[in-house]
C-alpha cells in the first residue's frame, strides 16, 4: 500500500521579539547576532500556550482539511517536543481528548531533541504500514527555553506542525524514510534544569552536518536520485545558516531550501521545526513534486524522507486551515520585560 | 396567614470593622433590634440569619448555632435557620422570617444578616464572590464577578439604555446619601467626576462603580401585626415579600440588560401590596454595581428602559430631587456591603424612613417603601414593600 | 485544593465545547443538563451530547484589570459572551487580541489554552477561549 501523508496542519503563537530587543538588555549588538545566525525574529508564546494548546491547534487545522476522516478513526498519536508540559503525563493523550480521537488507540510522548516530530512520523509509517492503524497522527511541536543572556536566545522559539499519516487519498507518498542515528554529546538537558546546555561549536560538524549528510547520502543512494531531481529539501534549521550551508555542501540550490526555510522568521522551533517547513512546502507543492526532509536532533540523529506530491493534492481541501504563510501574517512584536514575564523568566513570588 | 410587622430594628456600622469578629458583629445588631422592640429577648421563638460564607470567611459553618448560642437563646433551643442565596441572602432570611410569623408556626422572630469579609486577603475575598456567579463556567473560565456586570454596562451602553456617565451617576447618589448616614462605610459626598477616573477594575466599570468589602450586621424583630402595639408604637406593617429565582450563569439569558427575577418579582409584591410603582415613595436597591442599581430602577417599574439612567444623572432620585428616593442609607456603595447584612439593612432603612426616624435621610411623609435584594448576576432577587402605619 | 476528579469531568465542556441536545424540542444548551428545561420528564436519560460549533461573535464583554492571581501575568484581559453560530451563548476569555480592537459583533473563533494550574506541581487545566477570526 502506499504509505503517506493525508493531512497535514501547522500552527505559530503570534508573539514576536526581534534579536536587537535581547542585545539591548544583554549589553550586545543584537542585530549584529541576529545577521550572524540568519535570524530576523523569533516566535514567543503566550503565557496560556504550551506545547499541548500549539499541538492541538495544529492537529485541529490538520483535521478541519479532511473532515471525512472521523477522528474516531485515528489509531495513533505521537507527539515529539523536549518541552513537554508534563516529564510524566502525556502530551498526546490531552491532545488526542481534543481532536476527539480518543479513547480506541494508542498514544505516547517522544523526545529527540528537535527531531522527535520527524521520528513520530516514522513511527506512524510503520503502523499505517504495517495494518495495524487506519490513521496515525504525528506532531512536532515545541515552546523551547533559552537561558537569559545565552546565544540560544536569540532563536529558541515555539511552533509546530501535525500529520495525519495513513494510506487512502495520501496527498503526499511518503517513499522511504531513513535515519543516521550516534551517541553524539553536542546538546542536552538534564532532568530537572530549566536550559539545555551545548558543547559551542562542536555542535557543528560531528554533529549537525555529519548526521545530516549522512542521512541525506543514504537517501539518495538508496532511491538512486540526485538533488536536481528534488523540487523542494527541507533540512533542520537551528539558524538560518545552517541548512543554506549543508544545503550548498549536498548540491542543492538556494531556491530549493527557500519554501521551507522558516528560521529566519520564526526563529528554531526544535521538534516544531522541519514539521514547520515541509508544511510551509505543502501549500505550495503541486502533484509530481519531488521533496527531500532531512531532521537533525542533537543526541544525535537524522531522520531523511523522499516524498512525491500526489494528485490527491488537487482535491485537497488545504483552505480549510490557514497556510504558514497566513500564520505568520500579522505578527503582535514584545519588549523584552513582556518577553520574560511570558517565557516566565522573572522570579516570582511563591 | 396573618399580617406581619417590623416591632425592631437594629445596625452595627458597616466598614473594616478589625477589632469585632464576626460573633461580636451578629449579637451587637441583634441586641439592638430586640432592644429597639421592647422585648426582652425570651419572646423570640425563632432565628433567621442571612449570611453568604462563614465558612469560607472566617472558616466556621453551622453558624445558626453560633448566633443563637452567643445571642442568649441556645438555652431555650429555639429554631436557628442560616439562610444563603448569594448577594439576596439578607432578602431571602427576611422571606423565610415573614412567612414563619404569617402562616402561625411563629409568633415572634429575629431575622439579622451578618458578615465578616475582612479576615481574608483580597484574592480570597474575590474568590468567594466569583463563586456567586457559575463557577464552573463562568469564574473558572477566567471571568471576575465585576466582569459579568460589566459586560451587562457594556451591552446596555451598545443599545443605548444608558450611557456611560448615566451608569456612573448611581455611586454620586448613593454617595449624597451615605453622607447623611452616622453608619456608612462612606460618609463623604463624590463627583461623577470621580466615578469616571476611579482606577479600573473590568471595563467599562472601575473602582467607584463597585461596592466595597465590608464587615457588618443588621437585624429586625418581627410578630403578627395585630400584636405589634402591645410590645411597641413604632412598627411598620410588611405589605408583600416575594421571591425569584432565575439562571446561575448570565450567559443563559434569554436578555442580559434586564433581570427577569427582578421583574417577575416585583410584579408580584405590588399586586400583593396592592400599589403601583408610583406609590413607593423610598426604596433601597442592591447597588453593588452602579449598573445594578441603574437596572432596578428600570426592573422594578420605576422608570421606562432606557430612561432610569437619566432620571440618576438628573438627580431625580436623591433626596428631595423628584419623588422617588432611591437609597437614602447610602446603598451598598456608600453604606457598604457586608454580604449577608446587606439586605435585612435594607429593611432597616426603609423602617426608619417608615417610622419617621431617618434622621437628616428623611424622606417627606412616606407611606409605601420597596426594599430589592439581589444574588449572583440576578439569579435570585426578593422585593419587601412596607407600609408606613 | 479541589481533587483532580472535578476538572477532569468537566472535559468535554472544556476542551471540545461539548453541550447537549433535547431530542424533543431540540434545543441545544451549553454547559450540558441532564434534562431539558422545556420538555422536563420526557427528556430525562435522553439528552444527546452535541459539540458547539467553534466560531461565533461577541456578543458582549469587558476588559478585565483586576484579575484573579491564575491569569496575573495576561492582565489586563479580555472577558466576552460569545453567540456562537448555533446561536448558544457562552462565557470566555479572548486571546491574542488588541484590547483597543475588541468589540460587538467581533468574530470569533474557539481555541484551547492553559486557563489555570494546581500549583507548579499539580495538574494544568485546559479550557477553551475565543480568538479572532483573521
Amino acid at each position: 500500500m502506499d504509505v503517506g501523508i493525508v493531512s497535514y496542519g501547522a500552527y505559530v503563537p503570534r508573539y514576536r521579539i526581534v534579536p536587537e530587543e535581547i542585545g539591548r538588555i544583554w549589553g550586545v549588538d543584537g542585530k549584529a547576532m541576529g545577521k550572524g545566525l540568519y535570524i530576523n525574529q523569533k516566535s514567543v508564546p503566550s503565557p496560556d500556550e504550551d506545547v499541548v494548546t500549539i499541538a492541538t491547534e495544529a492537529a485541529r487545522n490538520m483535521m478541519d482539511r479532511v473532515p471525512s476522516v472521523e477522528a474516531g478513526d485515528i489509531g495513533a498519536v505521537y507527539i515529539g517536543s523536549e518541552s513537554h508540559p508534563y516529564a510524566v503525563k502525556p502530551t498526546s493523550a490531552i491532545v488526542a481528548e481534543a481532536i476527539r480521537a480518543t479513547p480506541v488507540m494508542t498514544a505516547a510522548d517522544l523526545e529527540f531533541a528537535c527531531k522527535a516530530g520527524t521520528a513520530a512520523m516514522q513511527i506512524c509509517m510503520g503502523l499505517v504500514g504495517s495494518g495495524m492503524i487506519r490513521y496515525g497522527v504525528a506532531i512536532g511541536a515545541d515552546t523551547s527555553q533559552g537561558a537569559p543572556g545565552d546565544a540560544l536566545e536569540y532563536s529558541a522559539s515555539a511552533g509546530g506542525a501535525s500529520y495525519l499519516i495513513g494510506s487512502e487519498n495520501v496527498i503526499a507518498k511518503l517513499n522511504k524514510t531513513l535515519s543516521f542515528t550516534t551517541d553524539t554529546p553536542d546538546f542536552w538537558r538534564r532532568e530537572g534544569q530549566l536550559y539545555p546546555s551545548h558543547g559551542g561549536r562542536f555542535t557543528g560538524e560531528p554533529a549537525y552536518f555529519r548526521h545530516i549528510t549522512s542521512a541525506a547520502n543514504m537517501m539518495l543512494t538508496a532511491m538512486d536520485t540526485k538533488p536536481e531531481d528534488y523540487t523542494y529539501a527541507v533540512f533542520h534549521q537551528p539558524n538560518g545558516k545552517f541548512p543554506t550551508r549543508v544545503a550548498g555542501q549536498l548540491g542543492f540550490e538556494p531556491k530549493q531550501i527557500e519554501r521551507g526555510l522558516l528560521t529566519p522568521e520564526i526563529g528554531n522551533t526544535y521538534s516544531g521545526a522541519v514539521p514547520l517547513g515541509l508544511a510551509s512546502v505543502l501549500d505550495v507543492s503541486k502533484p509530481g513534486d519531488r521533496i527531500l526532509v532531512v531532521s537533525y536532533g542533537s543526541g544525535a540523529g537524522s531522520d531523511a524522507f523522499d516524498i512525491t506530491v500526489t494528485d490527491s493534492m488537487k482535491d485537497y481541501r488545504k483552505e480549510k486551515a490557514p497556510t504558514v504563510e497566513e500564520l505568520l501574517a500579522d505578527p503582535i512584536y514584545l519588549d523584552y520585560g513582556t518577553y520574560a514575564k511570558y517565557k516566565g523568566k522573572i522570579a516570582m513570588q511563591e | 396567614m396573618r399580617d406581619v410587622a417590623i416591632i425592631g430594628i437594629g445596625v452595627t456600622k458597616f466598614g473594616e470593622l478589625w477589632n469585632d469578629s464576626f460573633r461580636s458583629i451578629g449579637i451587637e445588631a441583634g441586641l439592638r433590634a430586640i432592644a429597639d422592640s421592647k422585648l426582652a429577648g425570651n419572646e423570640i421563638d425563632g432565628i433567621f440569619i442571612g449570611n453568604l460564607s462563614a465558612g469560607r470567611f472566617i472558616n466556621q459553618q453551622h453558624i445558626d448555632a453560633l448566633i443563637a448560642d452567643y445571642s442568649g437563646m441556645a438555652t431555650n433551643h429555639i429554631p436557628a435557620v442560616r439562610v444563603e442565596a448569594g448577594g439576596a441572602s439578607g432578602g431571602v432570611a427576611f422571606r423565610q422570617g415573614v412567612m414563619a410569623v404569617a402562616s402561625g408556626m411563629h409568633d415572634i422572630v429575629l431575622v439579622g444578616g451578618a458578615e465578616k469579609m475582612t479576615d481574608l486577603d483580597d484574592p480570597a475575598i474575590n474568590s468567594v464572590v466569583d463563586a456567586t456567579a457559575d463557577a464552573e463556567w463562568e469564574a473558572s473560565m477566567g471571568l471576575t464577578f465585576a466582569s459579568l456586570y460589566a459586560m451587562i454596562a457594556q451591552r446596555m451602553i451598545h443599545e443605548g439604555t444608558a450611557t456611560r456617565e448615566e451608569i456612573a451617576s448611581f455611586a454620586v447618589n448613593s454617595h449624597a446619601h451615605g453622607a447623611l448616614n452616622p453608619n456608612a462605610q462612606f460618609r463623604k459626598a463624590i463627583t461623577l467626576d470621580t466615578v469616571l477616573r476611579s482606577g479600573k477594575v473590568a471595563d467599562p466599570l472601575g473602582v467607584f462603580d463597585c461596592a466595597p468589602i465590608s464587615d457588618g450586621a443588621a437585624a429586625v424583630v418581627l410578630c403578627p401585626l395585630e400584636e405589634a402595639k402591645k410590645h411597641t408604637d413604632s412598627y411598620v406593617k410588611v405589605s408583600a415579600v416575594e421571591q425569584g429565582s432565575d439562571t446561575l450563569a448570565l450567559f443563559q439569558r434569554p436578555d442580559i440588560t434586564s433581570f427577569g427575577a427582578t421583574v417577575a418579582v416585583a410584579k408580584r409584591a405590588y399586586e400583593t401590596a396592592g400599589i403601583s410603582p408610583v406609590d413607593v415613595n423610598v426604596a433601597e436597591v442592591h447597588d453593588n454595581y452602579t449598573v445594578s442599581g441603574i437596572l432596578a430602577l428600570q426592573d422594578l417599574g420605576f422608570y421606562r428602559k432606557g430612561e432610569a439612567g437619566k432620571a440618576v444623572l438628573d438627580g431625580e432620585v436623591t433626596l428631595g430631587g423628584g419623588k422617588l428616593a432611591v437609597n437614602t442609607s447610602g446603598g451598598l456603595k456608600a453604606r457598604g456591603h457586608p454580604i449577608g447584612a446587606t439586605g435585612i439593612a435594607q429593611i432597616v432603612e426603609i423602617a426608619e424612613q417608615l417610622r419617621g426616624s431617618a434622621g437628616k435621610r428623611q424622606v417627606d411623609n412616606p407611606k409605601y417603601g420597596l426594599a430589592q435584594s439581589v444574588g449572583g448576576t440576578g439569579s435570585a432577587v426578593t422585593v419587601s414593600i412596607m407600609e408606613a402605619i | 485544593m479541589a481533587t483532580v476528579a472535578k476538572e477532569w469531568r468537566e472535559i468535554p465542556g472544556r476542551y471540545n465545547l461539548e453541550g447537549s441536545k433535547c431530542p424533543c424540542c431540540k434545543k441545544i444548551y451549553f454547559p450540558k443538563r441532564g434534562l431539558c428545561p422545556k420538555c422536563r420528564r420526557e427528556s430525562m436519560g435522553k439528552m444527546e451530547d452535541y459539540n458547539l460549533c467553534r466560531e461565533g461573535e461577541v456578543y458582549t464583554y469587558s476588559i478585565i484589570h483586576e484579575a484573579p492571581e491564575c491569569n496575573g501575568k495576561l492582565k489586563p484581559y479580555a472577558v466576552a459572551l460569545v453567540k456562537t453560530k448555533d446561536e448558544i451563548l457562552i462565557a470566555t476569555q479572548l486571546a491574542d487580541v488588541n484590547l483597543d480592537e475588541v468589540r460587538i459583533g467581533m468574530p470569533v473563533r474557539a481555541v484551547l489554552r492553559k486557563l489555570d494550574s494546581d500549583g507548579p506541581s499539580g495538574v494544568i487545566h485546559y479550557g477553551f477561549k475565543f480568538v479572532p477570526i483573521r
